[in-house]
């Protein structure tokens, strides 16, 4: 979905950008692990979480099918590919990491009725995905409806290592939880321009990663609601265009 | 108050026969008055009554308003006063709309009709239990606007309520053709013609470059290209039109026009009410704020400007229309429509951008055609005095520089075929054809007719996903129905092609006493609004200039900007925020380079323009007026190219983009670009002057015509102003739904963003209706493309190389925007990288 577009740089000119092209970015070191529960999490630019130890591959709100849930509900025309598109993503991640599980985080389909809705082709791409892999279903809010037909084995809360992999996070968590649900999402504005990106949002004791599918939009990580999941502060990490960028709190804007 | 009228019986060489036409009443009423009826109002007349439509091209103050209603007077006043809707007058402006209905009351009641006739309004802020009546019981003449004429034909009973219609009178129809309100306004028509054969159209239009195009619009187009009558008035008095001359050395760029502004003050002291025009907001701004600074004599200065909150406005209107101001500061939102008071003067303030833009804006001053009209323009900066002696040749020359007619935007046609749904079923054909007598949709192939149709009904994707969804449905007959209420509601809410851009109000906060250093939620007065993308950029501490005042922000809080004054003397500290930018007409940019390219023409420049271009052509060169000059030179261990098309700020800033991206290619390792109206500069870290000495085809190569293919495409695609106007075209056909004023954003936030919308749509469908309507809209509007075609065009063998020492008087004006303007929409990460460094600072600290 990103494109990776190195050459494209701003550079520092007084209070004011303009645009320069050939800067390049300095050479950043592979994603560095975060840790949590002191398991080795590797923040993926696609979204994604991979598990290196266990070799466990975690996505998050994928919502599948959320284009035709609306053209369904409300008569919106959205581009009827947002599944395809999202499962292309996840593809490529399964391709580069070739993970031995998927975890997907729940609300995987927008609504109850999503399965049914599938193309035939995204239908069989699934399948062709799950192959050979132990494939998870963590139901969300969205599609706890949803319990079979799709491949795959179907669960609420998943323990992987010293993590408990769950899609709301709970109110009392504990050290070690990985959940979604909030699609979270971090701006920066600094010298007249705002960056507006997806990202992972990190404590001592839990994880809430960005939302994996292509037409899901975001919650601000400065609302109240991460004030009282990370009631000690975070560290968001934000999906760059071609790397993640671990930022703190205090260098986030609200809407 | 728009003027309504004739003209003085003495000034008049009207002869009875003239006259003749009209009845007693109306005769009398003008004689009442000391006037004699127009020649054009009663050519208007004679079209009207043999059943003609006309466009009349009249400079302000030639009485167009009543040449309009005249035929419908006449007619209604020889009716018996029943009968149904019998003219409709459609504005631009609601306000515009609201004060000539008012206005005609008085010829209504001097001819004694006010018993007859049924005047009344429809525009939004109409209640709903008036609209339902005057569909039921409609007046004789409404007044209204394009959209609201959209949502009338949309209605069922649309073919009884127009049935009878005899006349449309469309007001500043220059001004409304040149938009996708126009496109609108143009199928709206199509569909009138239909419903009511007998139909007469007349346009009442400033002076234009091509009469025709209108005249073509006020028609059928069956046959091909029909024609409404041409009735033109002839000039007018000239204009009293000159630049100021200070006598001060103006700077070599900006905007700001600070040197000048002594004797702008000193025009306004001299004069009883002064209209002073600037292009952009922000310089409305500075304007204000240093005529205030100079104001001893306290006199009254008010400023107008589009972001102001419309409670000023309509108190800074009333206040000149009761004679209680000296000047306003104001941009184009007193371009067109009402006259506010007697404007005895008007100052044009920075480069006048287009010659017929510059004409309008004289002629609010003296609203009466048989005098001259007073105005100066006032240059900023050295380029703008050659600016505004090519517009001051041309407003000699009455030449004009109006757009061209446009296209017809497919966005725009797929909001009507929804709309026409809602009316009643359509066939195919007959909905083709009418879409084809529509001026701008002449052209429509049945291609596009069909994938327009296919778009409404059900996405128009390859991927047939939502057959079963369909929002139109073709049944056993062949007719194409909307399928149910919902979505004729949905067409309802978002009829219309102006999006606003989502704003936030900008309110003065209070101070929070109990808690030093921040301030209370709520309270204070609202100043207006400002765009929301501006806001985004904004954090706490920020200063910037709105108002008349430099604000401090202090923080988002819901839909609002809360915000303080700034501690005196501060500089506001954020350059700009969004607002008009008008670009260089075309039309004008060659007769600069013109004046450029000839020196016997600069006796007519002020001195030290004559000067600078002297300078200039012993320092390095003066291009003729076909060419291009390119000039290379080090300065500061970096290496410029500077070059100076003449095309404007936009096409300026695509050719940029696109020079950089082929500089990358070529290993020359550009860092960066700047641009404006008269040129750019880009600048890099490798000698081009040497790679030009080295290799002679160099130039003619990075300038080939062909970087408007993949190259352009390829940056283009990604832009984000492409996405800007994918999101507008979404929003017209209906894609997504309009975000309504005071509607907030839930806090889990539901609406999907346009942005992921068009990555998923290019890569899966990139022929999709919608990115085509998006292509079409960035070659001619926001990126300038066909413009730059034209210029690449142009300048092919014609490119002038300079290898120079250091910059040249020329190149000054261009490198001086350096660091001064921001490109949006690249380099997220860069900004990300920075966020980032604070934190390992904090971690390190």
């Amino acid at each position: 979905m990103t494109q990776t577009r190195p050459e494209a740089a701003p550079l520092r000119h007084r209070k004011t950008i303009i645009v320069a092209v050939s800067l390049k970015l300095e050479k950043t070191p592979k994603t560095p692990g975060v840790t949590l529960a002191g398991e080795t999490l590797v923040l993926d630019l696609s979204g994604a979480l991979w598990l290196p130890e266990h070799r466990t591959l975690v996505v998050s709100d994928l919502h599948l099918e959320k284009g035709s849930a609306y053209a369904a509900r409300s008569g919106q025309f959205l581009p009827p590919y947002d599944t395809r598109e999202t499962l292309a993503c996840l593809h490529e991640a399964l391709a580069r990491l070739d993970p031995a599980r998927v975890v997907c985080l729940g609300d995987s389909f927008h609504d109850a009725q999503g399965p049914a809705r599938l193309d035939v082709a995204d239908r069989a791409l699934i399948a062709t995905l799950q192959e050979g892999r132990d494939w998870v279903w963590i139901s969300g809010n969205h599609d706890r409806a949803v319990q079979d037909g799709i491949g795959g084995r179907f669960a609420d809360t998943l323990t992987v290592g010293a993590l408990t992999l769950r899609h709301e996070p709970a109110d009392a968590p504990e050290t070690g939880e990985v959940a979604g649900h909030y699609h979270p999402v971090g701006k920066v504005a600094m010298r007249g321009r705002a960056v507006r990106r997806r990202c992972f949002v990190l404590d001592a004791t839990r994880l809430v990663m960005p939302a994996f599918g292509a037409l899901t939009g975001g919650l601000n990580v400065r609302s109240d609601r991460f004030d009282t999941l990370f009631p000690g502060g975070f560290t968001a990490h934000l999906i760059g265009d071609g790397r993640v960028f671990a930022i703190s709190r205090t260098m986030l804007t609200r809407e | 108050m728009r003027y309504i009228g004739g003209v003085p019986k003495k000034r008049s060489p009207g002869s009875s026969s003239e006259t003749a036409a009209l009845p007693a009443a109306f005769a009398a009423w003008f004689a009442g008055r000391g006037w004699a009826p127009r020649p054009h109002q009663l050519a208007l007349l004679a079209a009207a009554q043999a059943g003609r439509s006309a466009l009349l091209v009249a400079p302000t103050g030639a009485g167009k308003t009543l040449a309009g209603f005249l035929p419908t007077l006449v007619d209604l006043a020889e009716a018996d006063g029943k009968g149904g809707l019998h003219t409709l007058y459609i504005s631009p402006l609601k306000a515009l709309a609201v004060d000539i209905a008012r206005n005609l009351d008085a010829p209504v009641a001097g001819i004694g009709l006010e018993q007859r006739i049924r005047i009344e309004t429809r525009t939004g802020d109409t209640p709903s239990h008036k609209r339902s009546r005057q569909v039921a019981r409609p007046p004789h003449i409404l007044l209204t606007t394009p959209e609201q004429l959209a949502l009338l034909i949309a209605h069922r009973e649309a073919a009884d309520l127009f049935r009878g219609l005899k006349r449309v009178v469309l007001d500043e129809l220059h001004a409304l053709v040149t938009s996708k309100r126009g496109d609108l306004l143009s199928l709206a028509l199509a569909r009138l013609h239909r419903l009511a054969p007998g139909l007469a159209t007349a346009g009442l239009s400033a002076t234009v470059r091509e009469p025709d195009a209108l005249r073509r619009y006020l028609v059928p187009q069956v046959p091909e290209a029909a024609m409404a009558d041409l009735i033109t008035v002839e000039g007018g008095a000239r204009a009293d039109l000159r630049m100021l001359e200070t006598g001060r050395t103006l700077p070599l760029a900006g905007h700001t026009a600070h040197t000048s502004m002594p004797a702008v003050y000193d025009l306004i002291r001299r004069h009883k009410l002064v209209l002073v025009f600037v292009n952009t907001r922000l310089q409305a701004e500075y304007t204000f704020q240093e005529l205030w600074n100079l104001n001893d004599d306290g006199l009254p200065i008010a400023l107008h400007h589009g972001s102001l909150d419309a409670t000023q406005r309509r108190k800074v209107e009333a206040a000149m229309a009761a004679g209680l101001l000296r000047a306003v500061v104001c941009t184009a939102t007193l371009d067109l429509g009402i006259d506010w008071g007697d404007v005895d003067l008007v100052i044009n303030i920075g480069a006048p951008k287009g010659a017929s833009r510059i004409m309008q804006r004289i002629g609010r001053a003296n609203h009466r055609m048989d005098e001259p009209s007073k105005a100066y323009l006032v240059p900023a900066n050295r380029f703008e005095m050659l600016e505004c002696r090519a517009a001051l040749d041309a407003v000699e020359e009455a030449a004009q520089d109006t757009p061209d007619p446009r296209l017809g935007a497919l966005d725009v046609l797929a909001q009507h075929v929804l709309g026409m749904a809602c009316a009643g079923p359509f066939s195919e054909d007959d909905l083709y054809d009418e879409v084809r007598a529509a001026s701008p949709y002449a052209d429509l192939t049945r291609d596009d007719f069909l994938l327009v149709l296919d778009y409404v009904a059900t996405g128009g994707y390859a991927l047939r996903a939502y057959e079963r969804f369909a929002k139109i449905l073709r049944g056993p007959d062949g007719l194409w129905r909307v399928r149910d209420a919902r979505t004729a509601q949905a067409y309802r809410m978002n009829v219309g092609t102006i999006i606003e851009s989502t704003t936030v109000k900008v309110r003065l906060a209070r101070r929070n006493r109990a808690k030093p250093g921040s301030v209370l939620p709520a309270g204070g007065r609202v100043l207006g609004e400002i765009e929301e993308d501006f806001a985004e950029t904004l954090t706490v501490g920020d200063t910037f200039l709105f108002a008349g005042e430099i604000l401090r922000f202090e923080s988002l809080h819901e839909d609002e900007a809360l915000v303080t004054r700034g501690p005196p003397g501060t500089d506001p500290a954020i350059p700009s925020y969004g607002g008009s930018k008008f670009p260089l007409s075309t039309f004008l940019a060659a007769r600069v380079r013109a004046l450029i390219a000839d020196p016997v023409a600069w006796d007519r420049l002020p001195a030290q323009v004559a000067d600078y271009l002297a300078q200039q052509r012993r320092r390095s060169v003066l291009p003729g007026p076909r060419d291009l000059l390119v000039e290379t030179f080090p300065r500061a261990n970096r290496y410029y190219l500077a070059c100076f098309p003449f095309e404007g700020r936009l096409a300026h800033q695509t050719l940029g983009m696109l020079l950089t991206r082929r500089l990358e290619r070529a290993g020359m390792r550009p860092l960066g670009f700047a641009a404006n109206d008269y040129g750019l500069a880009v600048f890099g870290t490798r000698d081009l002057s040497e790679r030009i000495a080295r290799e002679p085809a160099f130039l003619d190569g990075l300038f080939a015509e062909d970087m408007l293919g993949d190259d352009l495409e390829e940056w283009l695609d990604e832009s984000a102003m492409m996405k800007r106007t994918f999101r507008q075209c979404a929003v017209i056909a209906g894609l997504i739904e309009r975000r309504h004023p005071g509607q907030r954003k839930t806090g889990r936030q539901v609406t999907i963003s346009t942005d992921l919308i068009y990555d998923v749509l290019r890569k899966h469908q990139p022929g999709h209706l919608l990115l085509r309507a998006a292509r079409q809209d960035a070659a001619t509007g926001l990126l300038d493309v066909a413009r730059l075609g034209v210029m690449l065009a142009r300048i092919q063998g014609r490119i002038i190389h300079k290898a120079l020492d250091r910059v040249s008087p020329l190149a000054v004006n261009v490198m001086l925007e350096i660091g001064r303007e921001r490109v949006y929409g690249e380099g997220a990460d860069e900004i990300l990288a920075e966020a980032e460094a604070a934190l390992l600072g904090e971690a390190l600290a």
